[in-house]
This record gives structure tokens, C-alpha cells and sequence, in this order.
């Protein structure tokens, strides 16, 4: 994989000296490939209304009986009388100048539905994102550092509980804390500042369960490896102070690599939250992801899907990018 | 020219074994329980006497007893011919999730391989444009396209788990093809075709497998989940993630079994299949 570069640490070595041109080069590639990617991806999305059995626009009415002026709204919407590359730039247009089109159930512009909703998202994903970063880098930490019992528990525990699916865990956690204690309330969204917290912790909870016992296992062994390297065990054997090494060695060396992982564990916790979401009721864009299919709105399930898939695709970029520009040990210049 | 190829791993057979060894304490746990619980998929349904979707309210919530071991749901259905019948979908799906992806990803990975160049950037390419749809919402956005059901959401799920597949197909068949007896069996006019699925596959086979058991438990995880939200498997229909579905308002009525007994079977076996698939990795890896 990557090289370190000496196994003698210079303490407090100069920041080594990199000219910007490759990576900038590497910042223009990813965002290019970035781009390609949405463009596939918003294909598909499109698509899939011509490969739905029946033609779009009954497919898009689902036998609701629908006016005159929706059919021709809907086929306007999606330049239905043209050919298919005109109709999939037309729609793409509109979606990158934030106009979703109109829900067909409630009649009004999508990207308003949304907007109500996207806030309850963000933060269910806000608050699972700070327990997994925290919680699973604490644990494994002090797995990695501290050797023993504890360690082996709270790893098996871990491993037991990467098999835990978030749905499952919401069930547990709902009848511990919200039938026999009572601690939480069952579902909604709350008045704001701290009652909003109250309500979102327990989903965020559920949905983070899994991911913090992966990241927790990954750091743990992460710092096991770094403290089996050359260059830590001779600088234990020089006799610097335990703490400076663990800080300035290992902690250091494991950081990028482990944050990196958590970071993209998180992104994938995206898809996950639908599942959440609809079973605390929390009216985020999820929710209403399920809404919208049950009730077949298809403008909606697809801005939605949309959103979804651009969001992963954003924060899966910008965490590789940034793995790549943070560590020093990766050679600008070559791929990867 | 065919002591060339004896000398190829590929060539070289092991003694058949049932019973898998090398994996360990914990594997072998690992094994008991799967054993089970394909046991009770396979042949569970003959030896459970009651109708999964038999329907009488007046035996609503039923605790455990003698007439029925495991309880009722809301509907007074006997839970324990539920949980045994509902097994059959909830591992049939994602095995056929699993070979599905396994296939064509495999194959997409070994050609990607043996004709390298324009052939292998493409195959990235579309590798890492799927990898851009988490598997649950591809399967959501299958299920508005063309109907909620276990069909839709298998062949969703399949084609997002194909990247992983093909990907690690391709990283370690990329390696193999490096190596001399590649070469070798090239000289010897060997068709591409055969050298990728009689040499290179054979040795790879151990990946794949370890891999084919990790992505078992996740699609268990993604399928149960889907007919968790009513995406999946469709009602009456017995399934183990629809069971916990209906079993939620169970939870907040004080009757939580229906939800709790579904719950366990699915962690059960996917943790059994997490740890079979990490200690069949860690031997592929130590083979290689």
C-alpha cells in the first residue's frame, strides 16, 4: 500500500514540500469523474420511467382520474412529445436549476415538499454521523490502547452488534426506552432545541448501533497495527515519553486511513435512514420516500432518489479527495 | 507440455471433504447454526403442523402455551409456523441475490481482466457508476417502477451487489494473471476463455466464496429490510423482516414476541453468516 518514508521518526519533521499542480490536477479529475457519475446515475433515474410497464403517462397517472390541464402539465413536465435524449436534458435542466417538477398527489411543486422536509433528515443524519465519529473512535481507542479484558468484551460486543439490522435495533431500543422506561417518546419529530434532540436521539441511535461497533473495530485495529510498527517500537525503545509517541505516532499514522472509512460509513448510513425514518415517523425525506412509492407519486420518488444518490456520490468525492490531499504518504500524481 | 501445466495450482486437487476445516472455533459455531436454520427452511415446513396464515381473532396475542409454542400475532396466526415458514423467503432471496451477483460479477471481473485496456476501464466505469446506488434505494426505486415484491427487490439488490463482487474478482484475478503459469499456459496456445475458467477462476475460487458469504448477510439485512417498510416480501406472506413489521405496533401494545423472535432468527443468522464469511477470508487470504 502506502510507504512510510523512514522508519527512524525525525521528531517534529518539516511539512514536506509539495508543489499544488498534481493536486490540483487529482481535484479536477475526481470532480470530472464526479460529474460523470451524476450524469449516469440521473440517467438511470430518468430512464426508469420508460422501462415501467405501460406508456409514461399512464404510468405516471396510475389510473387516478387526472384533468385535461394535469396530463398536459405532466407532459410538458417531461417533454413527453419529444424524443427521449430531448425529454432526459429537458428534465435534467429543470433538475439542476432546482425545479423537481409537480407532485402529482399534492399538486404543488416538489422541491417545496421537499424543502419542509429535508431539515428532519439532515439532523437524523447530523446526530447518527456525530455518535458514530465519537462513540465508535472512543471505543476503539481505548480498545487499541488498553489491551485486556475490556477490550476483548467490548470487541466481541462490537462484532455481535454489526449484525444487528437498524430496524432491529429501533425495536429493541423502542421497547427498552420507550415502553418499560418511557424515557423517549415513540415517535415525531419535537417543538425544536432540546425536545427535537429528545425525539431524534433513540433513531439516531438505532441507525448508528452497527456502523459505531464497525468503526470501533476498524480503529481498534488500526492502532494495534501502528503500535507493531518499526517505527513506534524504536521510538519506545529510545525512550521517548509513551504519550508523545501514542500521540505523535500513532494516533497520527491511524487517523487519516480510520477517518476516512468512518467518514464513507457514514455517507452509507444515507440509504439506511429511509428505513428509520418511516418507523419513528421523524417526516423527513425519507418518510416521505415511502409515501410517495406507496401512493405511487413518481415525480417525488424520483427527486427524491435523486437527491439521495447525489448526496452519496458528493460526500463519497469529497472524503476521497480528501484522503488523498491529507495524507503525505500518497504520491500525488499517481492514480489512487 | 502438460508438466507445465501440473505444475499450475489450479491443476492440483484436494481430497473432498464435507465437513469444512481451518476455520476455527467460532466458524464451526458459525456452521451449527446455519446448518439449523437451512434445516428448518428446508424441511421446518413439514414438521410444523399449524397454517402460517390461518386467521382467527378471538386468539389475538396469545402468549407461548401449549397450543401455540411460540404465541400468536395480531391476527392470531401461530407465530412459530410463521417464523418457520417465513424463513424460506427471507434466505431464498438473498441467496438468489447472492448468486445472481456472484455470477455475473465474477464473469465481469475475469473479462474485465483477460482483455484489459479499453475492455477494463469500461468495466470500472460501470463498477463504479452502480456503486453509486445504495442497494436499498435502487430496490425502492425498482419497487415504483414495477410493483412492490420479493421479485423486484432480488433483481435491485443483485445488480447493486455486483460492483463489490467484480471488484474484488478483478483486483485479485489481476494479480493471478501476472503470474508465470499464466504465461505458461499461454504459450501453450490455450485460449483465453479456458485459462480465465479452468486456471484463474479455480484460484480465485476462495475469494469469491468468502465474499459470496459476506454479501449473503447483507442482502439478508437489506431484503429483511425491505419487507420491514412493505417494499418486500408482500402480506400474508410470511417473512422474517415482514413479521417484525407487523410485530412494530406489537412493541408499543406491550406484545413485543412477534417482533423479538423474527429479530433474533435474522441477527442469529447474520451474524453466524459475518463470522463464517470473515473466517473463510482470512483462510482464502492465507492460501493465496
Amino acid at each position: 500500500m502506502t510507504h512510510v518514508s523512514s522508519a527512524v521518526p525525525a521528531v517534529g519533521a518539516p511539512p514536506s514540500k509539495r508543489s499544488w499542480g498534481p493536486a490540483l490536477s487529482i481535484v479536477v479529475r475526481r470532480l470530472l469523474g464526479m460529474a460523470g457519475t451524476m450524469l449516469l446515475a440521473s440517467f438511470v433515474v430518468f430512464g426508469g420511467l420508460h422501462l415501467a410497464p405501460g406508456s409514461p403517462i399512464s404510468f405516471l397517472t396510475q389510473g387516478r382520474s387526472v384533468t385535461p390541464e394535469a396530463i398536459a402539465q405532466l407532459e410538458s413536465q417531461y417533454h413527453l412529445d419529444e424524443p427521449f435524449l430531448v425529454q432526459y436534458f429537458g428534465w435534467l435542466g429543470g433538475v439542476l436549476t432546482g425545479d423537481f417538477g409537480t407532485s402529482i398527489i399534492f399538486n404543488d411543486s416538489v422541491a417545496a415538499l421537499l424543502g419542509q422536509r429535508v431539515v428532519n433528515t439532515v439532523t437524523l443524519l447530523g446526530v447518527t454521523a456525530v455518535l458514530v465519529l465519537t462513540l465508535g473512535l472512543a471505543v476503539g481507542l481505548l480498545a487499541g490502547l488498553r489491551p485486556g479484558r475490556l477490550a476483548r468484551t467490548l470487541l466481541a460486543g462490537a462484532t455481535g452488534l454489526m449484525a444487528v439490522p437498524g430496524f432491529v435495533a429501533s425495536v429493541v431500543l423502542m421497547l427498552i426506552f420507550v415502553v418499560r422506561l418511557g424515557w423517549f417518546p415513540s415517535y415525531g419529530t419535537g417543538d425544536g432545541g432540546w425536545d427535537r434532540l429528545h425525539h431524534f436521539l433513540l433513531p439516531a441511535v438505532a441507525l448508528a448501533l452497527a456502523s459505531i461497533a464497525y468503526v470501533a473495530r476498524l480503529t481498534q485495529s488500526a492502532i494495534r497495527a501502528e503500535l507493531r510498527s518499526e517505527h513506534v517500537q524504536t521510538a519506545i525503545s529510545r525512550g521517548l515519553p509513551y504519550r508523545f509517541v501514542i500521540r505523535r505516532h500513532v494516533i497520527r499514522n491511524a487517523a487519516v486511513p480510520v477517518l476516512t472509512v468512518a467518514g464513507l460509513t457514514v455517507a452509507g448510513l444515507i440509504a439506511g435512514s429511509v428505513v428509520i425514518e418511516q418507523i419513528f415517523q421523524l417526516g423527513g425525506l425519507g418518510q416521505f420516500l415511502v409515501d410517495s412509492v406507496q401512493k405511487k407519486d413518481f415525480p417525488v420518488v424520483q427527486a427524491i432518489c435523486l437527491i439521495y444518490v447525489g448526496a452519496f456520490i458528493l460526500l463519497n468525492t469529497v472524503i476521497d479527495l480528501a484522503y488523498t490531499l491529507l495524507d503525505p504518504r500518497i504520491s500525488l500524481g499517481k492514480k489512487g | 507440455m502438460s508438466a507445465i501445466a501440473t505444475t499450475s495450482r489450479a491443476t492440483r486437487r484436494r481430497p473432498l471433504r464435507i465437513w469444512p476445516t481451518g476455520l476455527g472455533a467460532g466458524g464451526q459455531v458459525s456452521l451449527g447454526v446455519l446448518v439449523l436454520v437451512a434445516l428448518m427452511a428446508t424441511v421446518g415446513p413439514f414438521l410444523v403442523a399449524a397454517d402460517p396464515n390461518a386467521v382467527d381473532l378471538s386468539y389475538a396475542y396469545e402468549p407461548p402455551g401449549r397450543w401455540f409454542p411460540l404465541g400468536t400475532d395480531a391476527s392470531g396466526r401461530d407465530l412459530l409456523a410463521r417464523l418457520v415458514y417465513g424463513s424460506r423467503t427471507a434466505l431464498l432471496g438473498p441467496l438468489f441475490v447472492v448468486l445472481i451477483a456472484t455470477l455475473l460479477g465474477t464473469v465481469l471481473g475475469l473479462t474485465a481482466v483477460w482483455f484489459g485496456g479499453w475492455v477494463d476501464s469500461l468495466a470500472v466505469r460501470f463498477i463504479d457508476a452502480v456503486f453509486a446506488f445504495p442497494g436499498i434505494l435502487l430496490a425502492i426505486l425498482a419497487a415504483a417502477l414495477f410493483g412492490a415484491g420479493l421479485t423486484a427487490a432480488v433483481l435491485a439488490l443483485s445488480v447493486a451487489y455486483l460492483p463489490y463482487v467484480a471488484r474484488v474478482v478483478r483486483s485479485a484475478a489481476l494479480q493471478e494473471r501476472n503470474l508465470p503459469y499464466v504465461a505458461a499456459l499461454r504459450v501453450q496456445g490455450l485460449p483465453g476463455f479456458a485459462i480465465s475458467a479452468r486456471h484463474i477462476l479455480p484460484n480465485v475460487a476462495g475469494l469469491v466464496v468468502a465474499n459470496a458469504t459476506l454479501c449473503f448477510g447483507w442482502a439478508l439485512i437489506d431484503l429483511a429490510a425491505l419487507s420491514f417498510i412493505g417494499f418486500g416480501v408482500q402480506p400474508p406472506t410470511a417473512d422474517w423482516g415482514a413479521i417484525v413489521g407487523g410485530g412494530l405496533s406489537g412493541v408499543l401494545q406491550g406484545a413485543p414476541n412477534e417482533a423479538l423472535f423474527a429479530s433474533a432468527l435474522i441477527v442469529a443468522t447474520v451474524a453466524a453468516v459475518n463470522t463464517l464469511g470473515d473466517r473463510l477470508l482470512t483462510r482464502s487470504e492465507a492460501t493465496r
